[in-house]
């Protein structure tokens, strides 16, 4: 009885999306591999991954345009995995926006109102128009519109219906950066302000981290990593998702001693400590693990200063190889015997005139940044595919 | 040098109007021409401006009659070539079917052979298969040739279709037919229509194909092919003339409406 009163009011599980075992091959490929995923109702979900990793299958699986090879998807309590897109209660925000050209924007927002049978539906439209800020253009075709409008007019011609779960195809790829931003911000003020589950596939790793409460990162139809974006930053547990998202520096280390929750780690003739609870690979002393850390955590000093360093860092030697001046930091690339491209990114708080390229240099950070990854993977997973 | 330079600043505009009338001059001679009074029976020199003619342009007999037929079949075969070449052209556009590159080609046929031995062969197969020549043997062969054409129009314009906008149809809760009848007609219609127009222009002025099947029916062109061996009446210049005119006025309607049309969006 308790168990049941808890669940109907944590989370109503009517609206949640449920794929189980869902898959996608097409003759010998195959597309996605059996998938599990929850998307709880009302939440912001971004599938993130580069381009032919099966995000974009996913999706046209829950729209209904694509026949999963087997698994279901569940709307709530609700199997729809035999409906036609048209009887289930999801809608898209097509890439191409898809908007109808021989339609005016009224008639297009209204297009899925009137197909249901709805006969006074000019109320609703105008509203929806107003929410998307495009009241004054109701009678302009599409074409007459430029694209960060036309964006907003697929969203609410998609919107209005009041879909369980409104899903996004790289709904922003075709805006210049600008736009895209701005977008970015407004489809989260919609979600926020409608409340309906929203599931966005995306290839910009920035794009799902700003906007999504949960982040899947996908490669290769699989789902490779799930959580909230600080967590998927912070603490990724492949290579591909430490690359994917974001950059990061790795070093192959020798598992010395295991104290306590510390990891001891012997990398170069140097010592590195990894927190026992942030390695995600089995570490038995004689093992080896790929250390990671991010280029941001890292502090940079002359090697001339090196005394200065406060004791319990982890700290590595090497030469800057090159150093570039973007503003608000510089990046600098520095070759150390352990990684010969060790990326560094120092705000330009107090810039030392020495860190040029050329000099020797110690990099250490605090060793609760450390991250520790299974050895036994590609270093560079996931940097190509990164953009 | 004020010559040349003139000359060459209006080089385009001086070919352009060139053009222009080298199109439009035999439409000029036969619109003049309606308005002449012939001596005789021939209708090739100038005498003096009458308007009987266009007074009665039925006054020459069979003629009325076979402008009548000339439009019946025109109609029939518009239809019947519309409708069926938008079907094939949609088939050969969206599903991949055994044989379908051969059908492909297969289509091109009747637009690549020449007309006579299209009527020749079309002669024989109605002789043998004992059909009685006249309106419908006419109608069969119009829609015929006018298929490849129709299925050329529609499948140029299905092909540049986005599929991605019958798949929000489908999104947006219209079923099969419904996206077809909203979304997917709509945007064919104007390959539909430019089809259409081909088709009836087509069979409208058909001789060879027509007159090698036509036993004793007469359309317009057979008509006017016809009284060419015996005189030329100069109603002839009446219906061409009217046809031109007619012609000119659907264009400029459509234009009228579509510059209407594209000022009410701007």
């Amino acid at each position: 009885m308790t168990t049941k009163t808890t669940r109907t009011t944590k989370a109503d599980p009517t609206g949640d999306v449920r794929l189980t075992g869902i898959a996608k091959t097409y003759g010998a490929f195959t597309a996605v591999h059996p998938l599990d995923l929850t998307v709880p109702q009302g939440s912001f979900f971004a599938l993130l991954g580069a381009s032919g990793c099966g995000k974009t299958t996913t999706l046209r699986m829950i729209a209904g345009l694509e026949e999963p090879s087997s698994g279901t998807v569940s709307l709530g309590d609700q199997d729809v995995t035999a409906l036609p897109p048209y009887k289930r209660p999801v809608n898209t925000v097509f890439q191409s926006y898809a908007l109808f050209p021989h339609l005016d924007i009224f008639e297009n927002v209204a297009f899925g109102l009137r197909r249901r049978g709805l006969k006074s539906v000019k109320k609703q439209v105008e509203e929806m128009l107003e929410l998307v800020q495009l009241g004054e253009q109701a009678r302009k075709k599409p074409h007459q519109l430029s694209g960060g409008q036309q964006q907003r007019v697929a969203v609410a011609r998609a919107l209005i219906n009041h879909p369980k779960v409104l899903l996004l195809d790289e709904p922003l790829g075709a805006l210049d950066l600008k736009l895209r931003r701005q977008m970015q911000l407004e489809l989260k003020r919609i979600q926020t302000e409608v409340g309906i589950t929203f599931i966005h596939v995306t290839h910009d790793q920035e794009e799902a981290m700003t906007m999504a409460d949960t982040v899947a990162v996908m490669n290769a139809g699989r789902v490779e990593q799930l959580g909230a974006p600080t967590d998927l930053y912070e603490n990724p547990r492949t290579t591909f998702v430490a690359n994917f998202l974001g950059t990061s520096n790795f070093i192959e280390a020798e598992v010395d001693s295991k104290s306590g929750d510390e990891i001891v780690l012997k990398a170069g003739g140097g010592k590195l400590v990894l927190p026992g609870a942030r390695c995600s690979a089995p570490a038995s002393t004689g093992g080896r693990v790929l250390a990671g850390v991010r280029p941001e955590k890292i502090s940079l000093t002359h090697a001339d200063d090196a005394g200065e360093i406060p004791v319990g860092r982890n700290r590595i030697t090497g030469r800057i190889a090159d150093s570039s001046f973007i503003g608000v930091s510089t990046q600098y690339v520095v070759d150390s015997p352990v990684c010969s491209d060790f990326e560094v990114y120092a705000q330009n708080i107090d810039r030392d005139p020495r860190l040029v390229p050329g000099a020797e240099v110690v990099l250490h950070w605090n060793p609760a940044h450390t991250f520790g990854l299974d050895a036994s993977q590609d270093a560079d997973a996931g940097v190509e595919e990164a953009v | 040098m004020p010559f040349v330079n003139w000359l060459k600043r209006k080089l385009v505009v001086i070919a352009g109007l060139l053009t222009l009338g080298y199109l439009l001059l035999p439409n000029v001679i036969v619109t003049v021409f309606s308005f002449n009074k012939p001596k005789g029976r021939f209708n090739y020199a100038w005498q003096r401006f009458s308007l009987d003619a266009w007074k009665d342009p039925c006054g020459v007999s069979d003629l009325c009659g076979s402008l009548s037929v000339s439009l019946q079949i025109a109609v029939w075969a518009t239809l019947g070539a519309t409708l069926l070449g938008t079907l094939i052209a949609f088939a050969l556009v969206r599903y991949r079917f055994r044989a379908r590159g051969a059908v492909n080609s297969l289509i091109f046929l009747p637009m690549a052979m020449p007309e006579v031995v299209m009527a020749a062969s079309l002669l024989t197969l109605f002789l043998n298969m004992g059909a009685q020549l006249g309106f419908w043997t006419i109608l069969i062969a119009h829609i015929m040739f006018c298929l490849s054409f129709v299925v050329t129009a529609v499948k140029a314009r299905v092909m540049s279709m986005d599929p991605k906008l019958e798949e929000a149809a489908r999104d947006l809760y219209a079923g099969p037919f419904q996206t077809f009848v909203r979304v997917t007609l709509p945007i064919a219609a104007p390959g539909i229509a430019a089809g259409a127009l081909l088709a009836f222009a087509l069979s409208f002025d058909d001789f060879i194909i027509t007159n090698f099947n036509a036993g004793s029916t007469v359309t317009f062109p057979m008509f006017v092919w016809g009284s060419a061996q015996r005189g030329t009446p100069v109603q002839i210049n009446v219906i061409g003339t009217a046809m031109f005119v007619v012609a000119v006025l659907f264009v400029l309607t459509s234009m009228v409406v579509g510059n209407r049309r594209n000022r009410q969006k701007a």
